[in-house]
């Protein structure tokens, strides 16, 4: 173990690794003890360690209290029904109030909160039924317990929790896995930098540390953890994360660089400009807040429905018991009725229906590598019929890759696989790749030296053996890399930013499901060019994060619904405006936050996926809502006509709740 | 009847019984890492490796 490190405990679930370390033990230590392991690790930012899950364990705690109460209380029921009479009813009803009395008052709590509030602001929800519902159901029945009546309500109102806290819970438990999935994969990547004091040394400081004028030492391979300007050394910097150009850009001193941009060749020293919250990611951070205020407007279809419902299921109930009042059957006997309207319409079914649906959905997406972030976002990806795509990163990999390997012979690929592995040089690293790929098998090199902004130079056998920087002129947006093997002539890599893998089957696959797609890209028209005619797309290039806000805006007032597919900071503003929006899983943070949405790995094939689900999920959860109605059509007039009973309604409720869980599973299969 | 009086508060306290033992399982985290607890049976706590 070592040194500094106190002790280390893995969460495997969450795939976090703890640490405690002594105060001087600084993050790239404990990463590089990390790697001597074999593993790559990533420090978490500071606001992502929060806990999650709070609300799915209350929910939990509550289903499990409602659960118990219910199965108790079924048993106790299950006696009354099959005819326990006089003393022993008795009995057994105040048994059952003892228990139902204490699990409403804590297992109610979500439902009468939530109802409360909507009711204090003069709308209604869902919950406002099942309050009612509940409190009628739980005071008549108490008064029928106090005079030996016959019908208690207690097992009908504890399951009716039951089943709706099930159907929280589970959309809660689905919110907190995608959003830890999308947590761990949050890559923080510039957490910090390495500053030079003034005594010479070098001290790493996290960002928030910075401060403007400290000078930050910054290798090639790093991101900028902070906006400066240069006052030693050269190079080239990708500043595609932050505007979408893919040609690096070269810097020298007196340049301004900016944070989140990736130094691509030499080691640079920069004087500190802007830190924290003064960058230029600040004013984009900024427009995102404001973008991300529409997506909030957005009504879930089970509240949509219930806007419906709860007016319509109060008014059946008090007319029943109007009715009944008329027809001269007594306040006692016309209450029960209406109770039992209330119980048997209460949206139990409906509140497991959309849940039940979409866990179902994100699980299957989750094996398909797409992770959701809830089931809200699930709902607006099945709306979609427009799409926007980023061009860096996201049609394409963001990340060069060699084109003209094939130039090279067999012995050449041994060498240049040995050279580039001893690398963390961007273009190395994709060069390593490449031939990882193809299965060639690295030589032994001895005196294995990199030198910072010119290459890694070995000896191979006698022959010195060479990768590095090229003089040969570079064309448009490709970069080259010589490799010298002896005193042969130096062959020229190139490289280039290579189209993600089933990029074209994609858009044709979203042009089947009726949405058309086009180009939004902040590079220049050259660079996006080529990939807009390889896919057959039209392109908006050079633009700005306003820009593309802009033109959602402009598509949406239009009347369309804009899935922003992005991965650049750059994009965090259209993917929060965007109706739905997805990232790759190699997006900037800003991205992967603003994002509904996170894909895993290089293929593009999710994009049309996720939405192929989102749309099965969305068809089952139409049905149902119609096996709901259906249900409430039957049994509603029974309950009118006085005949449900306790039994019948216990009966129904369950009978239905499993029928919708049933449908929803049935989504497992149809979206294989 | 009398059967009843002493079976029906033994069968809710055994109901009682595995609800707190929910809860304090739920407390003590034995429900945060999941997948964590098959594979940390298989670490050799005092093998070689341990300092």
């Amino acid at each position: 173990m070592a040194s500094g490190i106190a002790a280390a405990r893995v969460n495997f679930t969450a795939k976090r690794v703890s640490i405690s370390h002594l105060p001087e033990t600084t993050i790239p230590e404990i990463q590089r003890a990390i790697a001597k392991l074999g593993f790559e690790s990533q420090p978490i930012a500071d606001n992502l360690v929060a806990p999650t899950g709070e609300d799915s364990r209350e929910l939990l705690k509550a289903m499990a209290v409602s659960g118990f109460a219910m199965m108790n209380i079924m048993l106790l029921s299950v006696s009354v029904w099959s005819g326990a009479e006089g003393g022993t009813r008795d009995l057994f009803h105040w048994i059952s109030a003892l228990i139902a009395l204490p699990t409403i008052a804590y297992s109610g709590r979500p439902f009468f909160r939530s109802a409360w509030a909507a009711l204090r602001h003069g709308r209604t929800n869902m919950d406002v039924p099942i309050s009612i519902g509940v409190t009628l159901a739980t005071a008549l029945s108490l008064f029928e317990t106090f005079t030996g009546g016959a019908h208690a309500y207690f097992d009908g109102a504890v399951m009716l929790l039951f089943f709706l806290l099930t159907g929280r819970w589970l959309d809660s438990v689905m919110r907190d896995r995608a959003r830890d999935g999308v947590t761990a994969l949050l890559k923080n990547r510039a957490a910090g930098a390495l500053v030079i004091t003034t005594d010479g040394s070098s001290e790493w400081l996290a960002s928030d540390k910075l401060k403007t004028d400290m000078v930050m030492l910054v290798a090639a391979g790093e991101r900028l953890a902070a906006d400066g300007e240069i006052v030693k050394g050269a190079s080239r910097f990708d500043l595609s994360l932050l505007t979408g150009e893919s040609a690096p850009a070269a810097m020298a001193i007196g340049d301004t660089v900016h944070a989140g941009t990736l130094n691509l060749d030499g080691p640079v020293e920069v004087r500190i400009t802007a830190a924290g919250a003064t960058t230029a990611l600040a004013d984009i951070a900024r427009l995102m807040e404001d973008a991300a205020q529409s997506k909030s407007r957005y009504v879930r279809v089970a509240d949509r429905a219930a806007r419906y419902y709860a007016p319509a299921v109060h008014t059946l109930a008090l007319s029943s018991f109007v009715g009944w009042m008329l027809m001269g059957a007594g306040w006692h006997q016309s209450l029960l009725i209406a109770v039992a309207v209330l119980i048997i319409t209460c949206p139990c079914a409906l509140g497991l229906a959309v849940p039940a649906a979409q866990i179902v959905a994100a699980g299957v997406l989750m094996k398909k590598g797409i992770l959701v972030k809830d089931g809200s976002a699930l709902e607006r990806l099945a709306e979609v019929d427009r799409a926007l795509f980023d061009k860096t990163g996201t049609l394409t990999m963001g990340q060069p890759e060699p084109v003209n390997l094939g130039e090279l012979s067999a012995e050449q690929k041994s060498v240049a696989l040995a050279l580039a592995r001893a690398s963390r040089h961007p273009l190395s690293q994709g060069l390593r790749r490449a031939l990882e790929r193809e299965g060639v098998k690295a030589v032994a090199l001895d005196h294995l030296e990199e030198i910072p902004g010119e290459g890694v130079k070995a000896l191979w056998g006698l022959q010195e053996v060479r990768l590095g920087r090229t003089d040969a002129g570079e064309a448009g947006a490709s970069l080259g890399v010589s490799l010298d093997v002896g005193d042969a002539s130096a062959t020229v890599l190139r490289f280039e930013d290579a189209m993600r893998p089933a990029a074209e089957a994609t858009i044709e696959q979203l042009a089947k499901l009726g949405i058309e797609s086009s180009i939004a890209s902040g590079d220049r028209a050259e660079a996006v060019a080529p990939v807009a005619r390889a896919l057959g797309l039209t392109a908006q290039t050079g633009m700005q994060p306003q820009d593309k806000l802009d033109t959602i805006a402009r598509l949406a007032s239009g009347g369309q619904k804009v899935l922003m597919i992005g991965d650049g900071l750059n994009d965090g503003p259209a993917l929060a405006a965007g109706y739905a929006s997805l990232a790759p899983a190699s997006a900037s943070d800003a991205g992967q936050n603003a994002a509904d949405a996170v894909f895993l790995g290089d293929s593009l094939a999710p994009v049309a996926q996720a939405v192929e689900v989102a749309r099965a999920t969305q068809r089952i959860v139409r049905q149902n809502f119609a096996l709901a109605i259906g249900y409430n059509v039957i049994a509603v007039p029974l309950a009118i006509m006085g005949l449900v009973t306790p039994l019948i309604a216990a009966l129904a409720m369950s009978g239905s709740s499993l029928i919708v869980v049933g449908n929803a599973i049935r989504l497992k299969a149809i979206t294989k | 009847m009398t059967g009843i009086l002493f079976l029906i508060p033994i069968a809710i306290g055994l109901g009682l019984l595995g609800l707190v033992g929910f809860f304090w399982s739920l407390k003590s985290g034995q429900f945060d890492d999941m997948d964590g607890a098959a594979l940390r049976i298989l670490i050799d706590d005092d093998g070689p490796g341990d300092d």
